[in-house]
């Protein structure tokens, strides 16, 4: 069965149907994670005068700088991955798509040293109320990173390029559907690296 | 594809490396802001205004958003308040904490 509308624009929305659908879903995504950054604000207003920035303070700035610029590259490499793919430069898209899925896997191992650092130290969600919305937060966004990583893999692999070779422009949608949730992800960190490590 | 499409991406690509930069240098400005002697409200005002200049530049750009249909225009601006609602609800039951 063909699924309608992946490449036209549906007439009523002017948008084709993973357009509309990838930022529904994004949508959904700003409220889960909303709801959690909501609960930071509560805990924090709560606390003790200085009790975050005092558990903050045990959070490593240059690690988590490192994995910004990691992620910024990452949202660059993803859209030059799409560029390429609009150029009909399938070689390039390969070059790029892979270079995304090696900065999202520097940015997990950088975590997983910041993870382990911190259990090392005996600071565990359980420490402090800090340290259970720092691993809440940034364990979600981990997992969200591990989804688009399964997704682009299986896009990078010839399994799931292969489409590329029988209809390029559904080939091409598809890298831009992933790329807007790539981006999203970067998003998210955007927020989460000043109010965690900074504040 | 024509030769005038091709253009068109390249231009695109000039300015997705413009906004890494961009990116890039406020990550810094992000950093080096923090370490400034600012009463922690202030600190707070910075780091968000920045992180929101951030994540404008790549929703912007990087997500398309400024050529997007209105129809998602319309999608996220009822969830950007929703959103906003979900921020306010600490705030609420924290005046209704300190009685005020």
């Amino acid at each position: 069965m063909q699924i309608p509308y992946t490449i036209e624009e549906r007439p009523e929305t002017g948008l084709n149907n993973s357009k509309l659908g990838i930022w529904v879903f994004l949508a959904s995504e700003v409220m889960l994670f909303g709801g959690l950054f909501s609960a930071y604000v509560f805990l924090r207003l709560a606390a003790p005068e200085g009790d975050f920035a005092y558990w903050g303070s045990k959070l490593n700035v240059p690690l988590a700088t490192l994995n910004t610029l990691v992620l910024i590259s990452s949202s660059v490499t993803v859209i030059m991955s799409w560029a390429s793919l609009k150029l009909k430069d399938f070689e390039k898209y390969k070059l790029y798509m892979g270079l995304t899925l090696l900065c999202a896997t520097i940015f997990l191992v950088i975590k997983y040293f910041e993870y382990t650092s911190k259990f090392h130290h005996g600071y565990y969600p359980s420490s402090s109320n800090f340290m259970a919305i720092y691993f809440t937060l940034t364990g979600l966004h981990g997992l969200h990173i591990i989804g688009g990583m399964i997704v682009m893999t299986y896009f990078w692999l010839p399994a799931g390029n292969k489409l590329w070779h029988t209809d390029p422009e559904h080939f091409t949608n598809r890298i831009e559907i992933a790329g807007l949730y790539w981006h999203f992800v970067d998003l998210v960190w955007i927020f989460l690296f000043p109010i965690l490590y900074l504040l | 594809m024509s030769d005038n499409d091709q253009a068109h991406i390249q231009e695109h690509i000039k300015v997705y490396l413009t906004v890494f930069g961009a990116l890039a240098v406020l990550t810094v400005v992000t950093v080096l802001a923090s370490y400034l002697d600012v009463s922690s409200t202030e600190a707070i005002f910075l780091a968000l205004a920045i992180a929101t200049v951030k994540a404008s530049l790549v929703a912007g750009y990087f997500m398309h958003l400024i050529t997007e249909r209105q129809t998602i225009i319309y999608i996220l601006c009822l969830t950007f308040f929703f959103f906003l609602v979900c921020m306010f609800l600490p705030l609420i039951t924290h005046t209704d904490h300190t009685a005020l």
